[in-house]
């Protein structure tokens, strides 16, 4: 299958007053197209980095220090390099190619506006032209239908609102309503763009499977349960069609139940549209669940890439089969992994993972193994193999 | 919203006192009208040169303050450069610390290191000394006085609106709406500032009386408008030499510092009312019972 993106050489680092933090370390990963592949590894060990980076959203004081990100997509012209990328087109990517979904459905909404608002709000930044396609139609049927007096009066109006909605329609960014729009009043000439967006966020609410999604839209984020806040996520994440969805661990402050039902949507909508996605979590449980392929990442690097049943049936990094030990069977005593997560300030020569590796070697210190293949679409960054 | 400021007996209260207040500056034409062929209407009109204030009498019913001037007209008059002076000063500071305030928040870094450490300057100083030198500066008149109050008040606006951004920007709604993809602008406009803007109106409302009263110390000092204008101030600085009586009559010229000064007094007071009523209902961890 083809890559959707191509990671090289990323390096990402946080100078703090304390000194630099390496992030992430050359991490080299691949994601193919329509495939989901899940990100684990234990807090601070740089999943949730390796997202945003993607995005170009690692926040102050963090840096992208080197690599390339390389973004396929047949639409947007080949190949790009997102690391390259200017703001602005990069912003015309997010939320639109590349989307992503985060851990705390209630903190992701913003508390004083309805949840409708708030996904209209990628319509109107996104799909500007389509919007305004729409309302023309709908400016133009009514002048074709309007008649009597009420219609002939507001006739110069509708003229007016079906020659702006046609020069948004056209260009991307269009002189004239984009002055208007800047304007008190004459913004208001421009609703029906808001109107056909909130059909459209009706529509989206219904695709994540919200009951009485009409209704749902005009409601404010603390009114729905943790659930429907994150369908509501999810649908402003989906709302224009991405091509990549990367989900950082959107299930994990949800209980049980709700976890199952949004696995269950979040296979659908990939079967649906085709999308690849990147899924960080931490719950083994539920990378099995869900994904095609695993990465595991431990202090910022990969130890070992392979598709799901290879990484459960035959892991073979140390820190993978540790990892695989920690997770919790009821009636046996909890494995844990010795020692503390590698300080990211003075992080351990060689492998990072050696301090706590049960088949450490003297080389294991000295320096750094490189990612090697050891079975079909298997890679383990180990002196072992 | 309405309900609980009126449910309150000190919010309907502070509420009852500016909506007299607005209404004496609305019909101030009405209430006190200015004598024919007064060319400008906020000039009190002076009956005779005498130095020696005249007690209440049907013509004047609040009596006349040093140099003839009327009181009533000259507190009902007053009343609308205290709006002026209040709102227009607000809403220039407001202005200038929301902008000022939320680019430093938002953008961090240097951006904020500018502006911070421009506000540190200004705050420096203390306010009314700054302000009473910049009036001197600028040559006494009530249109320097406003300035010389933007100048003082602004960079505690730009500081609050700046820390209430500096924890909105934190918050995970705002990192979703850039991961969708909107642009720093968008951003601050529609999903920082509308999470960050309460504490920053609240203290609006409590300043306009703070100002107010700051305008009528700088015109009791002669630093405010011009000699005869009407001003609060003004009138109470009138009565500077008038504030005892003679020894055997203390209390002789009372109406001329005690008028001007309730009219001030209540303004102030009904402004903190309103302030601390909306603080109360926009910030429910403070809710008082």
């Amino acid at each position: 299958m083809k890559d959707l993106v191509r990671i090289r050489d990323l390096s990402v680092r946080f100078y703090t007053y304390e000194g630099v933090v390496h992030a992430i370390d050359d991490l080299d990963l691949d994601i193919k197209q329509g495939e989901t592949l899940g990100i684990v590894g234990e807090t601070g060990s740089g999943k949730s980095m390796t997202a945003l980076a993607i995005l170009r959203l690692i926040p102050y004081p963090g840096k992208i220090e080197s690599g390339s990100i390389v973004f396929c997509d047949k639409d947007s012209g080949g190949e790009l390099e997102l690391l390259k990328l200017k703001e602005d087109r990069m912003r015309a990517i997010r939320g639109n190619k590349i989307s992503m979904v985060f851990q705390e459905p209630g903190a992701a909404l913003n508390p004083v506006f309805t949840i409708g608002d708030q996904i209209s709000e990628v319509f109107l930044l996104h799909r500007r032209q389509e919007l305004g396609r729409q309302a023309k139609q709908r400016v133009d049927s009514l002048l074709s239908d309007g008649n009597g007096l009420a219609a002939g009066l507001k006739r110069p109006f509708w003229l007016w609102q079906s020659r702006l909605y046609s020069k948004i329609a056209e260009g991307p960014h269009p002189l004239e309503p984009r002055f208007l729009s800047h304007l008190p009043l004459f913004r208001r000439l421009l609703w029906r763009l808001k109107d056909e967006a909130g059909l459209l966020t009706v529509d989206m609410l219904k695709d994540v499977e919200i009951p009485d999604a009409a209704r749902v839209a005009a409601h404010y984020p603390h009114e729905l349960s943790g659930g429907m806040k994150q369908r509501a996520v999810i649908a402003m994440a989906l709302a224009c069609s991405p091509k990549l969805l990367i989900a950082d661990e959107p299930t994990t402050s949800l209980d049980v139940t709700i976890q199952a039902q949004m696995l269950e949507l979040f296979r659908r909508i990939k079967a649906d549209k085709g999308a690849s996605v990147i899924f960080v979590t931490h719950n083994l449980g539920v990378a099995s669940e869900v994904c095609d392929r695993l990465a595991v990442m431990y202090a910022g690097r990969l130890c070992e890439v392979a598709n799901v049943e290879e990484i459960f049936l035959h892991p073979s990094h140390p820190y993978t089969k540790a990892l695989l030990n920690a997770v919790p069977i009821p009636g046996k005593e909890l494995q844990t992994i010795p020692g503390a997560l590698a300080d990211a300030l003075n992080p351990p020569s060689g492998c990072r993972f050696h301090p706590r590796c049960p088949s450490a070697m003297p080389m294991c210190q000295q320096e750094r193994p490189k990612l090697k293949e050891i079975g079909k679409d298997h890679m383990v960054a180990c002196y072992l193999f | 919203m309405a309900r609980q400021l009126v449910r309150n007996p000190l919010s309907l209260l502070g509420i009852i006192i500016v909506v007299v207040f607005v209404i004496i500056a609305t019909f101030a034409p009405l209430i006190a009208p200015p004598p024919e062929g007064h060319l400008n209407h906020y000039m009190i009109p002076r009956d005779g040169y005498s130095a020696t204030p005249q007690p209440p009498s049907e013509e004047h019913i609040f009596g006349t303050t040093q140099g003839q001037y009327d009181i009533f007209y000259g507190v009902i008059w007053g009343t609308r450069s205290a709006f002026q002076v209040g709102l227009i000063v607000i809403g220039i500071v407001l202005v200038i610390g929301i902008v000022l305030g939320s680019l430093a928040g938002y953008f961090g870094g240097f951006v904020d290191e500018v502006i911070m450490r421009i506000t540190d300057v200004f705050m420096a100083f203390p306010g009314l000394i700054l302000a009473m030198a910049i009036v001197a500066v600028l040559g006494p008149s009530l249109r320097s006085v406003m300035i010389a109050l933007t100048v003082v008040a602004w960079p505690s606006y730009a500081r609050l609106i700046r820390g209430d951004i500096l924890q909105v920007r934190e918050e995970d709604f705002i990192e979703a709406s850039r991961g969708l993809g909107a642009s720093s602008m968008r951003v601050i406009i529609r999903h920082a500032l509308p999470n960050a803007i309460y504490p920053t109106l609240v203290m609006a409302s409590l300043d306009i009386g703070a100002i107010v009263l700051a305008a009528a110390a700088l015109s009791f000092l002669g630093l405010g408008a011009p000699e005869g204008y009407a001003d609060w101030g003004q009138l109470t600085s009138f009565a500077r030499n008038w504030i005892v009586g003679p020894p055997l009559n203390p209390f002789k010229y009372w109406y001329a510092v005690t008028i001007p000064g309730l009219f001030i007094l209540f303004f102030v007071l009904g402004w903190n009312l309103l302030g601390d009523a909306f603080r109360d209902i926009l910030d429910p961890r403070l809710a008082r019972r």
